[in-house]
């Protein structure tokens, strides 16, 4: 894990300085995550980042995990897909059930924070110790909630209304609650594999092992091969560009190989993509991160034409490796893409094609909205913002007021 | 003896109202209706998050209404809206209503946003603390704007002048106080919303440096 002095080259002194003061106000104070898994998964992942840096900042800052069985991850596993919009098929008892692990958990757990900050709608149940417990409550939802089942919604929206504030990593997932709710984006992490600094001629072996020629140019979209990440779009816009312009086009993704939907996907992206030698389908395993990296280093353009998207962190990646990207406007996309000044959003494939030749024919235009994209990264989707905002939250659960003045 | 000038820094905590405008009247409604702090936060957004742009993308109204409803007139109407004028915001709110008043009662056609792309309103906590940069002269002032954040610079700048109805920047003031009126008139002048927050930096490095 990194130590929070590696970040000062990046973000510079006065953004960790203000940090420091910021955690300084919450001394005394400690702050209990709870979420459902302790591996696996982005919540897990950011928890694991978060923490460590959170204390070295000197805030006690804990992470415990609800114990659950096959049953209740199969409900909640449900509950997950009926949030995203699919029809919910959850019967009394299933809720019940869902109920009863979670008061479970809240006589189990060892510990209660003077915040307990609850991830997701797994532990969202043990809200119901909040009478007799006091302390300060937040739910902080991970997943886009922007057409939720209503059945599913109503029965979660009936212990969110008791927290002391929710959070929501996007506008268009807030909803009309009784309680604040606060904005808070996810983040990259400057100092992962997947977006640290790599050394020319480890770019160079990576680009030699999957046959790309340097002294073209590379355009390249990172995504599981997934009909919502529209991979044979992609091929399309690229059929349509190198009429004019001769690039080389990279798909590269993971994706389990169990999942059926994710193999059809990826024979039809080679069916698209018709043998043509410069299309480049990578089936990445997991722990490519490096891979990843290289690729976004080495892209000429980068491409993230998306169908849906929760919150797109692709395309922070991309331009913190100030890459010029082409991205659609959807999710929360948009939030990091402000069109024609960090990036292009497009809306159509004919709309991509337009915008890539351009952006391949005119490379100085290019640079610049690279170089502003990693300007608006490093201001605003780096963890350093990230842990910014949750301090910010935290303070504001014991104040008043629009205006929060600290000593 | 004038007090030292003490830097403070200030951080916003977004906060969701969970409302949305799909077309420009529902925008003037919302206009209407939100807390003042969502006028500020809409106003002076981008200022922060794109501070190292220049010239930098418009308020979050004219974005919306010129690059996702594609009125490039409105846009541009609500875009030329010199907040600078306006140290009362509600002032500035009241401005923003007679400009889209005004091209409402005009008739014509109006976009409506596709689904996914409505304008949301947010607004914001602000959260203010001292740094440990004080300043008794305009030697250690210089020495402390060279080091402080530019989180800094626009509080003393941005957020006090019009949020907290400060007469003035907070420079300004205090310059005034050590009789340095040629500064504090220079300093007065700046128009810190057509120059990005490095550059406001520079800017005030220069005429301290020269008029001190």
């Amino acid at each position: 894990m990194p130590d929070i002095a590696e970040y000062i080259p990046i973000v510079g002194q006065s953004t960790i300085d203000e940090l420091y003061i910021l955690a300084g106000n919450l001394k005394g104070k400690m702050i209990q995550n709870i979420n459902s898994t302790a591996v696996g998964g982005g919540v897990a992942e950011i928890l694991s980042r978060m923490i460590p840096l959170l204390r070295q900042f000197g805030v006690d800052a804990h992470w415990d995990v609800i114990k659950g069985n096959e049953r209740f991850f199969e409900i909640t596993k449900k509950m997950h897909n009926a949030l995203h919009g699919a029809r919910a098929t959850l019967t009394d008892d299933d809720f019940e059930f869902f109920l009863q692990v979670n008061r479970q958990n809240a006589a189990e757990l060892e510990r209660y924070g003077d915040v307990v900050f609850v991830h997701d709608p797994q532990p969202i149940g043990l809200i119901e110790r909040k009478e007799e417990l006091g302390r300060k409550w937040v739910w902080r939802c991970h997943i886009d909630f922007t057409h939720p089942d209503p059945q599913v919604i109503q029965f979660l929206e009936a212990y969110i209304n008791q927290y002391d504030s929710a959070v929501f990593s996007a506008p268009a997932f807030s909803r009309k609650l009784n309680i604040p709710q606060a904005l808070i984006s996810p983040s990259i992490d400057p100092l992962s594999d997947k977006n640290k600094d790599l050394p020319p001629e480890l770019i160079d072996s990576i680009l030699e092992r999957y046959n790309l020629d340097r002294t073209r140019p590379i355009v390249t979209q990172i995504s599981r091969f997934d009909y919502l990440k529209d991979p044979v779009g992609v091929i399309e816009v690229y059929k349509m560009v190198k009429k004019n312009v001769d690039c080389q086009l990279v798909l590269a993704g993971g994706g389990a190989t169990d999942d059926p939907e994710g193999m059809q996907v990826l024979e039809e992206v080679k069916a698209a993509a018709a043998e043509d030698p410069d299309v480049h389908i990578l089936f990445l395993p997991p722990s490519s991160d490096i891979e990843i990296n290289a690729l976004q280093r080495a892209s000429t353009v980068v491409l993230q034409k998306s169908l849906r998207e929760g919150f797109g962190l692709t395309v922070a990646e991309a331009l913190w490796k100030e890459r010029p990207v082409i991205a659609s406007a959807v999710g929360g996309i948009p939030l990091q893409i402000a069109h024609k000044y960090s990036g292009i959003l497009t809306y159509s494939k004919e709309g991509t094609a337009h915008f890539l030749k351009q952006l391949l024919n005119e490379p100085k235009y290019a640079a610049r909205l690279g170089a502003n994209g990693r300007e608006h990264i490093r201001n605003n989707y780096l963890i350093t913002r990230h842990i910014r905002d949750y301090l910010l939250l935290f303070i504001s659960l014991f104040h008043e007021g629009d205006i929060i003045y600290l000593n | 003896m004038s007090e030292p000038f003490h830097f403070y820094t200030q951080a916003h905590l977004v906060r969701l109202l969970g409302m949305k405008a799909k077309n420009p009247v529902e925008l003037l409604e919302g206009i209407r209706t939100v807390p003042v702090s969502s006028i500020y936060y809409h106003t002076h957004r981008f200022l922060q998050q794109h501070h190292y742009l220049s010239p930098e993308p418009p308020n979050d109204f004219a974005y919306w209404l010129t690059s996702i409803l594609g009125m490039q007139e409105w846009g541009e109407a609500v875009a030329s809206v010199d907040v600078i004028q306006y140290r009362d915001l509600e002032h500035l709110r009241s401005r923003l209503e007679a400009v889209l008043s005004g091209y409402l009662a005009k008739g014509g056609y109006l976009a409506q946003a596709p689904e996914g792309h409505e304008f949301h309103f947010v607004s914001c906590v602000t959260v203010i603390t001292p740094t440990p940069y004080i300043a008794h002269d305009a030697a250690q002032f210089l020495e402390a704007l060279r080091r402080v954040s530019i989180n800094s610079i626009y509080f003393h700048v941005f957020e006090a002048r019009l949020r907290l109805k400060n007469n003035g920047n907070d420079f300004t003031l205090w310059f005034q106080g050590l009789g340095k009126e040629k500064l504090a008139a220079e300093l007065s002048r700046l128009d810190p919303y057509t120059i990005t927050l490095e550059g406001l930096r520079k800017k005030i490095i220069k005429l301290v440096s020269r008029y001190a």
